[in-house]
């Protein structure tokens, strides 16, 4: 599906009370790196949660010890849902040591997310930092699935070490394909890696697209995000036309609990994907 | 019975207010409404005239707040305390659901929603609009809070015109006060002289006028003279406002206004207390936590309100997004009178002076707002660009 | 005898981005004692320490520069691609370099000699003032990501 993706409210009223998570069961664990795994999961129950749209977010929920909000990876016709979890806190950290056969909640999705629709007809350079791979892996997909509607098709990864880089054997793949250009890189690297070594701003000069006709969409930390669209914006990339996804501390996840306000916006309801023409201004005041 | 009407007008003496309270509960309403406890005067049950503040006003400037003994017997000659309707609708602490493990899967049990049917007695202007902010938040998007729409839609106002203005009100500047204009259900209007203590009882919707019909013998419909009264009362009031705040532009004048350097000063004296936000009629931030049974078989899950000057509100990854002061206070202010209008078509500021009255340092947002205005955009480096 | 060589090294010189549009004079004075250098995976461009005498215009490959000491695996900091230039410890005094540069692809790359390059750009202070004009931008921009670097951005 390529619909047109018009930035309305997404509807995100689930079944039944907006914050009982439904059950969904992992049906496998992928160790991504030594503090990030991913999980796959699916439906309990006859309830599942709406399918969602790339760059849309759940709620996800450990029982018993409380919920995070975390990026959409994947999904399936069958309501299977990929979700790739760092362990940062105790909710991560209960969500990264569940096995298969485990349970878990998921509300959702919320949120806006890429405006893949947007690029067609351009060019159009994917920037992931880090963990900012998962929340962009369905538009690389979607991309692939709608290949000869955009133009060229670059996709940039980078990681701090070639340790934290997710999805390595997958991302691999990417690679062999010859319509879309992939280049990794990463801050720091011991002799065993033969990539590239830079911060991920070092390549988007290396990036090949018609800066004008371009659409991209960053993700990763707030200060890569920001680096990265000055770097695209310095080649010719509008500002308009240029994508970020924020985070922020997120509780209810609708626009109800004030936590994830950034500036006039709920980065739950009104993002997480925004434009970076409406949040530059914000982005360089500092603890908004 | 004479038959009335939405828009009528009535006078109620005061010898019969304790006959006004039985007809709420004729109608199946508990009465909520004003009381001293704790030298102040709160919202809590009301099942007796004297449980009213009969007699009491309230004295109020940044920081203060005393009640004293009044010359004559007044209901509601006071202003407004330290709470105010939301926690009816949006209590401190709620249930939302529960949750118990069954078969390796776990089963989710919303809270019941509903309770008593409650009448609002003693509204305010400026909390009737407060109340028009809290329901765009909480029933106005795209998804709205099940417990509050339950209980909002239980409600019946009984509204207040105020009688006097207190040190710290600023309505008319806001523009929700001190007169009545919609959202009540009853509007009270309260003479004390000259003639007989007695009130205008003015009918706003058919539920109100289901309760002023329960009145018998029937109220005698109000003369000019009443009308008359109750619009020179609340002129008086507009005209001695405590405070007052220009908000001309208010929202580009934060939002471009940023890193002024009236946030460190007002940072200097702000204690992240959290008091403002919690005596704010449209505060509405909150958490949830996870309260695990001791057997980790069942869970309940709560809300309970939170304040964006609390440190780990704005947790992300260990750490805290606005850890100063300074980013606090500004993301409170900028947010009420500024981003607020962005997010939901108004101010979230309605004038009624609670925050500088309860801020143990006297933080008066008027005059932060003033010396912003004072000298707007006035970030510069020593040398000299902008 | 050398001059067919360094005249074929000046046209080489002429496609690289660096030099690209330079005074015609100018790529031939520096291109004397230059040479047309090739290096296979994990052979060096530079170890640190040693007498630095060369400035790299990288025509092919991949070079990683590399940092550590004897307690701590190396570490690879950067890597230097087609058309950009590698070294600038040639200007500097003591004209040692300060990293090792291994090729992690096989690379190709004209080596300035440092001593023609000085002497060249100090006798002709208008090329002299060019070529930091266009010099400086990269020691910037090498600057300006070693500050990212140092912002650690995938740090949570």
């Amino acid at each position: 599906m390529l619909a047109d993706q018009p930035r309305a409210p997404a509807h995100a009223e689930t079944m039944g009370h907006p914050f009982a998570p439904i059950p969904y069961t992992v049906r496998s664990v992928v160790l991504e790196t030594p503090d990030t795994t991913t999980l796959v999961v699916e439906p309990h129950g006859d309830q599942r949660i709406p399918s969602s749209r790339p760059g849309q977010f759940v709620m996800l929920y450990a029982f018993g010890v409380g919920e995070v909000p975390i990026g959409v990876a994947g999904g399936n016709a069958e309501g299977q849902l990929i979700h790739t979890v760092r362990s940062a806190g105790k909710v991560t950290q209960a969500l990264t040591h569940l096995t298969p056969g485990d349970t878990v909640g998921i509300r959702g999705p919320y949120g806006h997310g890429w405006p893949v629709a947007n690029a067609r007809g351009g060019d159009v350079v994917v920037v992931a930092g880090g963990l900012g791979m998962p929340p962009l892996r369905e538009v690389v997909y979607e991309l692939f699935r709608h290949r000869d509607s955009f133009g060229r098709v670059e996709i940039v990864y980078g990681a701090r070490t070639p340790k934290d880089l997710v999805y390595y054997n997958e991302i691999q793949s990417w690679r062999r394909r010859d319509d879309v250009r992939l280049q990794v890189t990463v801050d720091a690297a011991g002799r065993e890696w033969y990539g590239d070594v830079g911060v991920v701003t070092t390549r988007i000069p290396d990036c090949r697209f018609d800066p004008p006709k371009t659409t991209a969409f960053v993700c990763g930390p707030e200060i890569m995000m920001k680096l990265t669209a000055q770097a695209l914006v310095e080649r010719g990339v509008k500002p308009e036309s240029t994508w970020i996804s924020m985070e922020r501390n997120m509780k209810c996840a609708i626009g109800l609990c004030g936590h994830c306000q950034f500036g006039p916006s709920f980065v739950c309801r009104d993002g997480p994907v925004f434009c970076y023409r409406d949040l530059a201004p914000l982005l360089a005041v500092r603890e908004v | 019975m004479g038959e009335v009407r939405v828009g009528g007008q009535y006078v109620l003496d005061r010898a019969r207010f304790p006959e006004f309270l039985s007809a709420l509960s004729a109608c199946g309403y508990d009465v909520v409404g004003p009381t001293v406890r704790d030298s102040a005067i709160v919202y809590d049950r009301i099942e007796k005239l004297d449980d009213l503040p009969v007699g009491w006003t309230d004295r109020q400037d940044g920081g203060k707040y005393r009640l004293e003994r009044r010359s004559d017997e007044a209901l509601f000659g006071y202003n407004v305390g330290p709470f105010s309707w939301k926690r009816f609708l949006f209590p401190p602490r709620e249930r939302l659901w529960t949750a118990e493990k069954v078969e390796g899967s776990f089963v989710v049990r919303p809270e019941p929603t509903g309770g008593p049917r409650l009448a609002f007695l003693g509204v305010r202007a400026c909390e009737l609009a407060a109340l028009d902010m809290t329901d765009k938040v909480f029933q106005g998007g795209p998804v709205a809070d099940p417990g509050y729409r339950a209980r909002r839609a239980r409600i019946l106002k009984v509204a207040v015109q105020c009688g006097q203005a207190g040190g710290t009100c600023f309505c008319v500047s806001m523009g929700t006060g001190p007169g009545v204009r919609s959202g009540a259900d009853l509007v009270l209007t309260e003479i004390l002289s000259p003639g007989p203590h007695r009130f205008l009882l003015e009918v706003g919707t058919p539920l109100g006028a289901e309760v002023v019909a329960r009145l018998a013998p029937p109220l005698s419909s109000a003369a000019k003279d009443e009308e008359g009264l109750a619009r020179g009362i609340v002129e008086r009031t507009a005209g001695s406002m405590g405070r007052r705040m220009d908000t001309g532009g208010i929202r580009d004048l934060l939002r471009t206004n940023l890193e002024h350097p009236r946030w460190e000063i007002v940072a200097a004296r702000c204690l992240s207390c959290t008091n403002c936000t919690m005596v704010c009629p449209t505060c509405f931030c909150s958490s949830q936590e996870e309260v695990p049974s001791l057997d980790a078989q069942a869970v309940e899950r709560w809300r309970r309100w939170d304040s964006c000057y609390n440190l780990a509100f704005t947790e992300l990854h260990g750490t805290s997004v606005r850890k100063s002061g300074l980013s606090r206070y500004r993301q409170w202010m900028t947010h009420k009178l500024g981003t607020w209008h962005d997010q939901f078509g108004t101010s979230g500021c309605v004038g009624c002076g609670r925050c500088i009255t309860w801020c143990p340092v006297g933080i008066d947002l008027t005059e932060e707002v003033a010396a912003i205005r004072a000298s707007p955009g006035t970030i510069t480096t020593k040398g000299g660009s902008r | 005898m050398t001059e067919p060589r360094a005249s074929a090294l000046a046209e080489a010189l002429r496609n690289h981005p660096f030099f690209a549009g330079f005074d015609t004079a100018f790529v031939r004075a520096i291109s004397a004692k230059a040479s047309d250098q090739r290096f296979d995976v994990d052979e060096y461009l530079a170890r640190e320490g040693t007498e630095a005498g060369l400035l790299y215009a990288v025509i092919e490959g991949k070079i990683a520069l590399e940092i550590g000491s004897a307690d701590r695996p190396h570490l690879t900091v950067q890597t230097v691609g087609p058309g950009e230039v590698l070294g600038w410890s040639w200007l500097v005094p003591p004209h040692r370099w300060r990293f090792d540069a291994r090729a992690v692809k096989p690379s190709h790359a004209i080596a300035l000699n440092g001593d023609v390059l000085r002497r060249t750009l100090r006798t002709h202070p208008k090329w002299g003032y060019e070529f930091m004009v266009r010099f400086m931008p990269v020691l910037a921009e090498r600057l300006e990501n070693t500050r990212v670097q140092l912002l650690d951005i995938h740090a949570r």
